[in-house]
């Protein structure tokens, strides 16, 4: 099967850190259509730095990068200022940890769901809008046409976490990346945004990037799991097999780390 | 705090709005020709005839107001746009590219605050030649630097923000990113910037006009006619009063407009 993302060791060194820390060191990672692939470790860890390698979002002042990143097949490192324009969003969704903040809030929901398709698209007003209602329909928002006509203060957290999905599936890309969407989310809104997630992955065919430091969250999503350390991969393996016989000391520890309870649990 | 940036507010509001429509109808209506003179009626008090009275020429202290206040308005008003227009380019950009353009502009703009604005502005009107077009040519230069660094840190904040960074992902480019998304979130603070810098505009031309480098006869303005109502400050102290508390209402308003505004957000 094919590769939607394939990360070549990846290198990322901040200006401003020691010369020899590495927030990112040596990552290699890659993930198949279709395939839902978790990220996890602790905070600090890097798993942040590499989505926004990813993404583009790297300062280009502050940062110093290197190694390769193919998104779909077309390196993104040595695109131009505009090719990287047209991969994002064309080809890449992302959602962030923090919905309260991620939407613009003098804009109301529409145009900020349609965004992507505005920057992509030949699409006309009325075409954006059937589109972007669909998408916030796809993700599970009842009457999407009043969030639509919405401002984001009008909204809980969880549904602005919903809005932030609809926007970035709303062109219907390859990969989604999710840099801990739940982590600001009550348990209850967690769980019902991870059905989501999994939804989309099995009904669009998207490939979904999961990035948490919460192995529970990993272990209902993921088939696969990646640990980071330190900028480091450490393991990288079915996500049954992690859980059955962990082979690093670290993955090790941060699965004695999830409260007993819990681990009975999932 | 809310009720008293509220009161602030309306009052402001209130004020700003009866002025705009008195120096509105002053432009197409007086109660006298300001310029007509009146030899029978010099240095009358106020009356219902003329209600501010009249001045060494007769002429209807009100109308003259009026017709001042209109001059010093659409003055102000050209300062502050050319200071904004010109702050939101330059800001934007260095705000949200950063980097040397930046820190040059942003030492340019540092060297134009350092100097005294109205020495500044003294010498470019005393170089060009006094006239309305210098004067606001000299102000809506001095006003760039402060609409610039307002906008310019405006930028800078917002260009980390969660939404902006999202935007980005989605594809916009820069000049969307800056003039759709991030410009209508730096409203609130360019409202209250445009409203500060504008009384500072009406004070900065009446300074200038009082000292005669100003608006030149025939036309007048609020600080040139404070500047002729001094000689007859005991003989005719409304001249002055009526001059004065036209320049006080004018600020006022804005300043009440600006305070609620910055209390509002
Ligand atoms: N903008 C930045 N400037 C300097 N250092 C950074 C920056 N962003 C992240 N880092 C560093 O990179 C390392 C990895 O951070 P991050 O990827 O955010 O971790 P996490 O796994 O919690 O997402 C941390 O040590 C952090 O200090
Ligand atoms: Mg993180």
């Amino acid at each position: 099967m094919a590769r939607v993302l394939n990360i070549r060791d990846l290198r990322v060194h901040f200006k401003d850190a020691a010369p020899d820390r590495f927030a990112v060191d040596g990552l290699n990672l890659s993930i198949q259509e279709g395939e839902i692939l978790g990220l996890v470790g602790e905070s600090g860890s890097g798993k942040t730095v590499t989505a926004m390698s990813v993404s583009g979002l790297l300062p280009r002042d502050k940062a110093e990068v290197s190694g390769s990143i193919s998104l779909d097949g077309q390196e993104i490192f040595s695109c131009t200022d505009k090719e990287m324009l047209n991969i994002l969003g064309d080809k890449l969704g992302v959602v962030f940890q923090e919905p309260m903040t991620s939407m613009d809030p003098v804009m109301t929901i529409g145009p900020q769901v349609e965004e992507c398709l505005k920057n992509h698209s030949r699409l006309s007003r009325a075409e954006r809008r059937r589109r972007a209602l669909e998408a916030l329909d796809q993700a599970d928002l009842p009457d999407p046409e009043r969030i639509y006509r919405q401002y984001p203060h009008e909204l809980s957290g969880g549904m602005l976490q919903r809005v932030m999905i609809a926007a970035a599936i709303v062109s219907r890309p390859r990969l989604l990346l999710a840099d801990e969407p739940t982590t600001a989310l009550d348990v209850s809104v967690q769980a019902e945004i991870l059905a989501l997630l999994k939804k989309l992955n099995r009904e669009q065919g998207m490939a979904i990037l999961m990035i948490s430091h919460d192995l529970n969250v990993v272990r209902r999503l993921c088939s696969r799991v990646c640990v980071m350390q330190r900028g480091k991969l450490v393991e990288d393996r079915a996500v049954e097999d992690i859980f059955r016989q962990p082979r690093h000391p670290y993955t090790k520890q941060l699965i004695a780390a999830i409260p007993s309870r819990d681990r009975r649990l999932v | 705090m809310k009720k008293r940036a509220d009161i602030f507010l309306c009052t402001g509001g209130a004020i700003c709005l009866i002025t705009v429509c008195i120096i509105i109808m002053g432009w197409f209506w007086t109660p006298y020709d300001p310029t007509a003179m009146d030899a029978a009626a010099k240095f009358s008090p106020p009356s219902l005839q003329h209600l501010l009275g009249t001045d060494n020429f007769g002429r209807d202290i009100f109308s003259r107001v009026v017709d001042g206040a209109g001059t010093s308005f659409v003055i102000a008003l050209c300062v502050v746009a050319i200071g904004c227009i010109a702050g939101i380019i330059i800001g934007s950009l260095c705000g949200y590219y950063g980097g040397l353009p930046d820190l040059i502009l942003t030492r340019v703009c540092d060297s134009i605050t350092a100097f005294p604005a109205f020495l500044l502005a003294l010498v470019i009107v005393s170089v060009a030649g006094p006239g309305t077009e210098n004067i606001i040519l000299a102000l809506g230069i001095l006003f760039i630097p402060s609409f610039a660094r307002i906008v310019r840190s405006e930028f800078a904040r917002c260009r980390e923000l969660n939404y902006i960074k999202s935007a980005k992902i989605m594809g916009a480019g820069g000049f969307r990113i800056m003039f759709r998304h991030i410009l209508p979130n730096t409203l609130p603070v360019l409202l209250s910037t445009v409203t500060i810098g504008f009384n500072n505009a009406v004070l900065s031309e009446a300074s200038m006009s009082f000292l005669g480098i100003g608006i030149q006869p025939p036309y007048a303005s609020l600080g040139s006619m404070l500047s002729d109502s001094q000689s007859f400050l005991y003989s005719a102290p409304w001249y002055a009063l009526g001059t004065g508390g036209a320049i006080v209402l004018l600020i006022l308003g804005f300043s009440l407009l600006g305070e609620g505004l910055q209390q509002k957000r």
